[in-house]
């Protein structure tokens, strides 16, 4: 275009694009600022440690939803892979012992994500109905299997028990986990050949096929990629929640995909990241604590839920407009 | 116009394989008839309605995440409206339930126009709003239903004068089915509204460039599955006489239904014969396998693997036409 | 309406400003259009020229200016809006619904029925069924029931956005007539094109933008192409470059690219040529000859059903653009909306193909890259101030980013479709320098252009494509317009020059 006469809210709204991390910091701390109005004595480090240990697993199924959403894509089988991985796991260790039966979970999570990624890139159904079809019969499956094993009961690994609720130096462990997790996927996604490719694809998959990238391999690696972390999760949230049920981690579903949509990634893909997703799974858990706080009903915390999902989206969608 | 015959002739193989089906039922339980078809269309009302909102604004180019929990909500207004009202008032509260539902829709639609935010993402959030609003109105199963709105959907159609064996066979949950997506999609798909909600899911900026309206229209599509929503719900009461908070499973079994009866997703293409009769087709698959005396689970695996296999395939077919 | 029109301009538009956030897109853009008239509406890419279009036909609202129509203040703030005051637009993006069938997208816009059926007659598609699907339909007749439909309502004012850009010449000659005949009728047309020779043959003045100004009115007469280009570029005259390219000495043995009756599709039928490295040839056809499957199987975006294909003298098949790419040939496309990831960097954008294999989806070579991307760009003098989204970029610069995505690769055989459709002189003499440098590099280009004179311009030798067959090879010097027209046409013999 012509000239570039920068208004001051037109340079708001870029820095805000290009980088969405300040305004929900700024978010994140306006929340824990109510919080700390509504109950000072509440704010502690073992309230933050608290806090960051119940964001991990929705941050990293959240970040399921991040790298698919980049591709334009969603994974909504996540809380499902996560429900059976911890559940396969819990009941085949008395049998098999601890290693083979991590080893059989993650197994279970690849074949979902194998079924995925067959369905999306192969035949190219739309992901939100594969994924959504995919843990329909997962959780078939898994109650099937639930009938037959039922009396062998359940062994709870101590490792995952350390990992899921320990703390060392007042900090959660799973961040041995998480932080190592979180750096790869921040750096992958823009200096790694596939993470530029979930950019790619997102923004406009015909481009991205014309330059030589066969989508079906990214897509196929993705969704696999995706249903592997979500077992680990699902191994991980074993170890927080300590007992094993048919419908473990699947209250997590929607809001993985909440926190990943306030963490400013596009659902229609090729914009956003995992910083940002990080960040909304904090907002999000923060948001339920204060909830629980105001002893809200279960009806009226879903509506204002729904609504600050609706709203951060909104003020998003209006600043990226504004360039 | 060669498109028109595919599109048809996806609808006709619906209608057959729903006879096959049909067929094979009566192979496995020779004393399958008047009873049988009115429980299976009584299980499939709240599906198809669910479906029908669905695929109007399919059409139109979006899609409803929040249909299921309408659903909820208007079930549960219509229930706790109707219990213990007479006739009269439940004539009422059936009035206040639509409105309901169209006022739900809209709101959805109008938010995804003014906020500019993707219909996933709006509907997404809606439907944790739906979902809080029906357990606030009702924070476990309860409430009632007018006996004549139960009996609306229950056994055979009796006409005076018309011997009981001609029509006692059509149940009366098809009818209202029929009568009621016909009464509110027909003037609709006849006026130009039908024609702008076409346009704008087939390509919204060539709409907006040839003077529709688009916003509205967008609204009025939303609106009108909104109002589909509230009949299913309203049809989930009148089928348990109490109404349901949770929303029942009906979100993914009404996009099955809406790309399985041939609407594609994104907009501008299919009709509503098509999903209604995916519906039944997936509905009666349910049953066989019951009356093969399969274990649930079990038949839930198979229905759903049916349901994914059927979009694979349908997906591959699309893919393929694309290229060629 | 009066006998005899008052003199009074039908159409006028003064002081228009609009500014999109840091973009002042429009400054003081004014279009003043008289009956019985065809006003040229022109200017480079990012003069504002579409931003004005869009706001004379209420797409946009303007911060400040006014547009009358017929002395009415028409503060139109919607397309119906500007309908209704009497300006119908036909878009460069047929504003048709792909769904719907011809009739149903008559409805929906309320137009009649018989003189839309009229006027398709009279440009070219008296056979056109009303139950036809638009999706069914080629683009050029997509812009034709465009045209006959705004043509139908009547309107005072027809604002036609580069109408023949995708038109076969003997509908561009047909739409031409019809639209003068518009204007003979006492109504007014906004004429908007690239082409001279047309703004020539209909226009009876030429409104100039740059920068978000309108810089100049001016009646148009002989030689008046100057003048327009000189206020166009802002004074600074571009040298006319048509210095006419001789034949260059061949590869003497095996040739980059050699297809053989390739054939695919309805459109398809027989095709050979050879493309020696260091050749630029150019493809000369009408609208619809097959040319975009040629270049669609190259690319391998389709099979071909019949015919060879070798690269440096190896049989090649490819079932995927990938397998094109492993092969050294590189396409831009026509739509470089289709090529570009409008939402990422310029340097994302560019480095892509880089990326597309597996065994390259682990750490990016980061300085490797950075230095790759800032050659190509040097190299193609892609302006990048518009730091961010190449969505930013003006049209010329996006086509350059379409190209500078292969040069970072390195370029072996470039597949050129129509690459300087709908963008400004200066770009356009900048790709044919770069195409010649590439190709004295030792690239192979094979150039698909729908500007005949481009074949002079940029090309060494130009095989003409008709009916889907390869119905002769003219050098560039013997490449004169009336020749590759008569060629294109099917009417020429084969001038016997050798491949």
């Amino acid at each position: 275009m012509t000239t570039m006469t920068a208004s001051p809210l037109g340079r708001l709204g870029r820095l805000m694009v290009d980088n969405p991390l300040v305004p929900l910091i700024l978010l994140l701390g306006a929340l824990i600022g109510i919080l700390a109005l509504l109950n000072p004595a509440i704010l502690s480090m073992f309230w933050a440690g608290n806090t960051i240990k119940i964001a991990i697993p929705l941050a990293m199924l959240a970040a399921c939803q991040t790298l698919t959403m980049l591709t334009g894509g969603i994974d909504l089988s996540v809380g499902t892979v996560a429900t059976i991985a911890a559940f396969v796991t819990a009941t085949l260790a008395p049998l098999t012992g601890v290693p083979a039966a991590v080893a059989l979970a993650l197994g279970c999570a690849v074949i979902v994500g194998l079924a995925n990624g067959f369905g999306i890139a192969i035949c190219r159904v739309h992901p939100l109905i594969m994924t959504l079809g995919t843990a329909l019969i997962a959780t078939g499956c898994l109650l099937v299997y639930q009938r037959h094993v039922i009396a062998t009961g359940v062994l709870i690994p101590d490792v995952l028990i350390w990992l899921g609720t320990g703390r060392s130096y007042g900090l959660p462990n799973s961040l041995a986990l998480f932080l190592p997790f979180a750096i790869l996927i921040i750096w992958a996604q823009r200096r790694s050949g596939f993470g530029r490719l979930l950019y790619a694809i997102g923004a406009n998959e015909a481009a991205a096929r014309m330059s030589g990238v066969r989508v079906w391999q990214v897509q196929f690696t993705l969704y696999s990629l995706s249903s592997i972390i979500a077992g680990v999760t699902g191994l991980l949230y074993l170890g927080q929640i300590k007992t094993a049920s048919l419908s473990l981690a699947l209250p997590l579903d929607l809001p993985s995909v909440a926190a990943a949509v306030v963490g400013g990634t596009s659902i229609f893909g090729g914009r956003g990241g995992f910083g940002g997703t990080i960040v909304g799974a904090l907002i999000l858990t923060v948001m339920t604590t204060m909830l629980t706080l105001l002893q809200m009903p279960e009806g009226g915390r879903r509506i204002l839920f729904g609504l600050i999902i609706l709203a951060v989206t909104a003020l998003l969608v209006r600043l990226t407009d504004r360039s | 116009m060669r498109r028109l015959i595919e599109t048809n002739g996806w609808t006709i193989g619906l209608g057959l394989l729903l006879a096959l089906l049909l067929l094979a039922t009566r192979l496995i339980q020779p004393d399958f008839g008047t009873s049988g078809l009115d429980s299976l269309a009584r299980a499939a009302l709240p599906f198809a309605l669910a479906t029908v909102g669905m695929a109007v604004v399919v059409i139109a180019g979006g899609i409803d995440l929040s249909v299921a929990a309408m659903m909820a909500v208007a079930s549960v207004t219509g229930a706790v409206l109707m219990d213990g009202a007479s006739d009269g008032q439940a004539v009422l509260a059936v009035i206040a339930v639509l409105a309901l539902g169209l006022a739900m829709g809209a709101l959805n639609g109008a938010l995804i126009v003014l906020t500019r935010v993707t219909d996933i993402v709006v509907t997404l959030a809606m439907l944790f709003v739906w979902q809080g609003v029906a357990l606030l109105v009702l924070n476990a199963p309860g409430g009632g239903a007018a006996p004549w709105l139960r009996a609306l959907v229950a056994g055979g159609i009796t006409l005076p004068g018309v011997p009981a064996g001609l029509t006692g066979w059509l149940p009366r949950g098809v009818v209202f089915l029929t009568a009621v997506t016909a009464l509110i999609w027909l003037p609709v798909a006849r006026s130009k509204l039908g024609l702008m909600i076409y346009a704008i899911g087939s390509d919204a900026s060539a709409a907006f460039r040839s003077g529709v309206p688009v916003g509205r229209t967008r609204i009025a599509a939303y609106a009108i599955g909104g109002l589909f929503a509230a009949l299913g719900g309203l049809s989930v009461t009148m089928g348990t006489g109490i109404g349901e908070p949770i929303p029942g499973p009906y979100l993914l079994a009404s996009v099955a239904a809406v790309v399985l009866g041939g609407v594609v997703l994104g907009g501008g293409r299919g009709g509503l014969l098509g999903p209604i009769l995916a519906v039944f087709v997936l509905r009666t698959v349910r049953m066989d396998l019951t009356l093969l005396s399969v274990d649930p689970n079990v038949a839930a695996i198979v229905e759903g693997t049916i349901m994914v296999a059927v979009v694979m395939f349908g997906a591959v077919l699309a893919t393929r036409g694309r290229g060629a | 309406m009066p006998d005899a029109a008052p003199p009074t301009a039908i159409l006028d538009a003064k002081g228009v400003a609009k500014r999109f956030g840091a973009v002042q897109a429009l400054r003081d853009a004014s279009l003043k259009v008289d009956r019985g008239q065809v006003v040229a509406l022109m200017g480079a890419n990012g003069a504002g020229k579409s931003t004005f279009v869009k706001i004379l036909t209420g797409v946009l609202r303007p911060d400040s200016g006014h547009v009358r129509i017929r002395g009415r203040d028409s503060s139109v703030a919607s397309p119906a809006g500007a309908r209704r005051s009497g300006l119908v637009p036909v878009y460069q993006e047929p504003s048709l619904i792909p769904d719907l069938s011809v009739a149903d997208n008559l409805r929906l816009g309320d137009t009649p029925a018989d003189p839309f059926r009229h006027w398709a007659g009279e440009l070219g598609l008296p056979d056109l069924r009303p139950d036809a699907m638009i999706r069914s339909l080629s683009l050029a007749s997509l812009r034709i029931v465009d045209l006959a439909r705004a043509l139908a309502i009547e309107p005072d004012v027809l604002l036609l956005d580069e109408l023949t850009a995708a038109l076969p010449t003997d509908l561009v000659d047909r739409v031409l007539r019809v639209v003068r005949a518009q204007a003979d009728a006492g109504r007014a047309v906004i004429y908007i094109s690239h082409r001279f020779t047309e703004i020539a043959a209909i226009c009876d003045r030429a409104t100039v933008l740059r920068d978000g100004l309108t810089v100049g009115d001016l009646a148009i007469e002989a030689g008046i192409e100057e003048r327009i280009v000189e206020l166009m570029l802002g004074g600074t005259v571009a040298a006319a470059t048509t210095g006419t390219r001789g034949a260059r000495s061949r590869a003497t043995d095996v040739p980059r690219l050699r297809v053989r009756g390739l054939a695919t599709g309805t459109r398809l039928s027989d095709v050979s040529f050879d493309l020696g490295k260091g050749e630029v040839l150019g493809v000369v056809a009408l609208e619809g000859q097959g040319q975009d499957e040629l270049f669609d199987v190259l690319a391998g975006n389709r099979r071909a059903n019949a015919g060879t294909v070798e690269v440096d003298g190896r049989p090649a098949v490819f079932t995927d653009p990938a397998d094109a790419i492993a092969a050294g040939l590189t396409l831009v496309p026509g739509d470089r909306a289709q090529a570009l990831l409008m939402s990422r960097p310029v340097r994302e954008n560019i480095a892509l193909p880089l990326l597309a294999r597996p065994r390259r989806w682990g750490a990016i070579r980061m300085r490797d890259e950075a230095a790759r991307v800032t050659r190509a760009i040097e190299r193609l003098q892609i302006d990048t101030r518009a730091q961010g989204e190449v969505r930013r970029l003006s049209g010329g610069n996006q086509q350059k980013v379409t190209i500078a995505r292969w040069i970072a690769r390195g370029v072996q055989t470039l597949l050129l479709f129509d690459p300087t459709r709908g963008i400004d002189i200066r770009t356009k003499n900048q790709i044919y320098a770069l195409v010649r440098d590439l190709a004295d590099q030792g690239a192979a280009v094979l150039f698909y252009t729908s500007e005949l004179a481009e074949v002079r311009l940029a090309c060494d030798r130009a095989v003409v494509i008709f009916n889907g067959r390869a119905v002769d090879v003219i050098d560039a010097k013997d490449a004169d317009e009336p020749t590759l027209m008569r060629a294109a046409y099917g009417l020429s013999e084969a001038t016997g020059v050798s491949t």
